[in-house]
């Protein structure tokens, strides 16, 4: 059994972005901030806090959810991904990345690294989504600046770029999302 | 905002999860997909002494067949049900529910027990274990007990869960008609509902249920004139005042949704 006490500092160890990396947090840390000051890893961005907002959102095994409403040793051996994952090392952008920039489906950009991530994870289960299926996605997120029709169209258009899906393809073995 | 301290515990077991329960007592919350329990914590409304994590417990995390009913664990998400193939032949009503409870994001963390055991009012997954006349498998130390839903959810965020003791898996009663229908009117898509109905027909009628009119989901058995029936039933109820919206409009949506929604279960029955 895995026991810390409240305000004991203890190692965690997560990868994160295909690194595996560590540091000291005592219980109560939340994964974001984890990720943004111990990691400092900082393209995750907080918003809200509860859980509305959607900015943190990063995925976790694979699986998109919101990096406020975990705790950093919740993620212990976890593997986390974050906006940073996304562009190559050159810092060309990924499909998604671009086709954002193309639509201007982001302003201040500080919700943009969840989206990103939300959709990293949805279009992997259900890469030709529809237009309903992708709003019902962007509706765990809140932006302040755009507005959502930059947002879908930038969805919609890696949707329809990416090769059409094989049967079956879209059933992600985590569940959820897709076909449901 | 940040959680207040607490301390943390993993256990390896179903039994240590309940002897640490059995040890820490109302000081002590489990800790499954977190969606409803860390926002509070975070917020402060409430302090924790001890996290109990119980969502790498295999055990736990598993949909069972057990004939008549289906038993899904303590640690099995949201999307993981709503995922699961047999989902529309076995449980048709949460196969149309589970789409309104929280987002994608949240589905992915949150579990189906966690969203009963916080026992929000108006929220989507209590009200569907209401109106099918589920059940709640609580573990202790003491043994196991098996809680009707109407036993279970009392008021309010308020169970009849002793502090000692586990939920380890909610059961809900297979369907065999396909007479389901669940609407629910929210400020957003995924927001908790102002109102939420449900409704399942079976040979003796409809079951017709409502969330967020009454401290916790209210069921009727209602045969007849839905309207008339639905009308008379949103006054009894009254409806309570919040942030969102008054009592009466409550009352307002209810009249209006809850016809909709019984005309809809009876077109899937047909």
């Amino acid at each position: 059994m895995r026991r810390v006490n409240k305000g004991e500092r203890v190692r965690i160890a997560l990868t994160l972005n295909g690194r595996k990396l560590s540091a000291e947090a005592e219980p109560r840390m939340l994964l974001c901030d984890f990720i943004r000051h111990a990691l400092g890893a900082t393209g995750t961005h907080v918003g809200c806090e509860h859980g509305i907002c959607g900015s943190c959102t990063v995925l976790i095994d694979g699986v998109a959810g919101r990096s406020c409403l975990t705790l950093a040793i919740q993620a212990e051996g976890r593997d986390i991904r974050t906006v940073e994952s996304l562009a190559a090392p050159d810092g060309a952008l990924n499909p998604l990345q671009q086709a954002f920039r193309n639509n201007h489906a982001l302003q201040c950009g500080f919700c943009t690294p969840g989206i990103l991530m939300s959709f990293t994870d949805y279009l992997a289960r259900n890469p030709h989504p529809t237009r309903p299926e992708i709003r019902e996605v962007l509706s765990g997120h809140l932006c302040r600046c755009t507005g959502y029709v930059g947002i879908v169209k930038a969805v919609e258009d890696v949707a329809s770029s990416s090769a059409p899906a094989k049967a079956g393809e879209g059933d992600h073995p985590k569940g959820g999302g897709g076909g449901a | 905002m940040k959680p207040r301290p607490f301390d943390y515990a993993r256990p390896d077991t179903i039994e240590e999860a309940v002897a640490l329960l059995a040890e820490h007592g109302d000081d002590a919350r489990v800790l499954a997909g977190g969606q409803s329990l860390l926002p509070m914590l975070n917020l402060r409304l409430i302090d924790a002494g001890v996290l109990i994590d119980i969502s790498r417990l295999k055990a736990l995390d598993a949909i069972r067949d057990l004939g008549a009913e289906i038993e899904i664990g303590a640690a099995v998400t949201q999307n993981k049900l709503m995922a699961w193939p047999q989902l529309a032949a076995k449980l048709p009503l949460l196969a149309v529910a589970l789409p309104f409870v929280g987002h994608f994001q949240t589905r992915n963390k949150g579990t189906v027990c966690g969203s009963i055991a916080h026992a929000d009012p108006s929220s989507e997954l209590p009200l569907s274990l209401a109106v099918l006349g589920g059940a709640v498998v609580l573990r202790s130390q003491r043994g196991e007990r098996v809680l009707a839903a109407s036993d279970f959810q009392q008021d309010m965020l308020t169970t009849a869960r002793l502090p000692d003791e586990l939920i380890t898996a909610v059961r809900f009663p297979v369907m065999t008609g396909k007479g389901v229908a669940f609407h629910e009117v929210a400020r957003r898509h995924g927001d908790f509902a102002i109102v939420a109905v449900a409704a399942a027909i079976d040979r003796d009628g409809v079951r017709l249920g409502v969330g967020g009119m009454a401290g916790k989901p209210m069921v009727r058995r209602l045969n007849g004139d839905a309207a008339a029936a639905v009308g008379e039933w949103a006054e009894e109820l009254e409806g309570y005042e919040d942030l969102h919206a008054s009592a009466a409009l409550r009352r307002d949506l209810f009249r209006n949704l809850g016809p909709q929604v019984i005309a809809e279960a009876k077109r899937c029955a047909a």
